[in-house]
């Protein structure tokens, strides 16, 4: 196999995040309606997990896509429903409210699935490791864009 | 990769013309019955690779050269527990593989770990079980002593 060809992309993503205007910032708490996906993600989770606290974080603009892109999610879900539930029963909960968006436009979901008492005692949003532009030239990448513009 | 090619190879062996069972509509074409046999063949592979060794890692890139940032940050988990030694398949090298991995777990996204065979989780879940100590145990269960517990003793 030939070995994949090395991508620096670091120097893209800084670009991006640079020219992303200020106009387009909005904070997580007042969704945009021009972010479809994400206001998919805050009412699915919101209707499955009645959450007592939720964040939905749209981190593509962290990473080698276009701006604009509602590809790559932080979520933090705080949920009593979580009680008595592993890790991984708690995120395929989270991935299957959200299975629609998954398996199309979305390509990357960091989930933080928290009890109340998580919660309070340690309130903490994580922080997603940097970009190593994985998603340059991508062809399911492109497609996964694709689907998020239509 | 190899699966992939002997697949393909089979199906065409096989014949032109494939029909699937419970189809009332006929032969399916050949480019989706060698799609078919592929996905059939790559769960199967899957089925073998989880299990060949303790820790398995489907990522995005290599461990010598992560492609993405949540694979990387499991490379460098597993690498400050000292776990060096695991088998890592590079999804972006295989797209059969990449979709296949999906729903073999049942799981959206790429990074996937599996220790002993059993699906652990993403690159969130490794985190977490790093941070709290659950890792250490878990790595306990394969018979691999984490490289923590020695930093640990050093330190006293």
């Amino acid at each position: 196999m030939l070995p994949s060809v090395l991508r620096c992309a670091r120097p893209v993503s800084t670009a991006l995040a640079l020219s992303r205007p200020l106009a387009h910032f909005r904070p997580h708490m007042d969704p945009d309606p021009s972010r479809p996906v994400e206001r998919a993600i805050r009412t699915k989770l919101t209707d499955m997990l009645k959450p007592e606290h939720l964040e939905v974080h749209n981190e593509s603009h962290m990473h080698a896509v276009p701006p604009g892109s509602e590809s790559h999610f932080r979520v933090l879900v705080v949920s009593p429903m979580f009680e008595g539930l592993s890790l991984i029963q708690r995120h395929r909960l989270v991935n299957e409210a959200l299975r629609e968006e998954l398996s199309s436009c979305v390509h990357a979901l960091a989930i933080q699935a928290k009890t109340p008492e998580q919660w309070g005692s340690n309130p903490t949003l994580a922080k997603s490791p940097p970009c190593l532009g994985g998603s340059k030239g991508d062809h399911t990448m492109e497609e996964k864009l694709k689907a998020g513009r239509e | 990769m190899n699966s992939l090619i002997r697949s393909t190879a089979r199906c065409l062996r096989a014949g032109v013309a494939v029909y699937l069972p419970g189809r009332a509509s006929g032969p399916v074409s050949l480019a989706a019955a060698r799609y078919l046999c592929a996905a059939a063949d790559i769960q199967k592979d899957l089925g073998e690779m989880v299990k060949k060794d303790k820790v398995v890692v489907f990522m995005k890139g290599t461990p010598a050269q992560p492609m993405c940032g949540f694979s990387n940050a499991v490379v460098q988990i597993l690498r400050m527990h000292g776990v060096d030694d695991y088998a890592a398949y590079n999804v972006l090298e295989d797209q059969d593989l990449r979709q296949g991995v999906k729903v073999f777990s049942n799981w959206p996204t790429i990074p996937q770990v599996y220790f002993n065979g059993e699906f652990l989780g993403g690159c969130d879940i490794l985190l977490q079980m790093h941070q709290n100590g659950d890792l250490v145990e878990e790595l306990k269960k394969l018979g691999i002593k984490s490289a923590l517990l020695d930093a640990e003793k050093e330190s006293k």
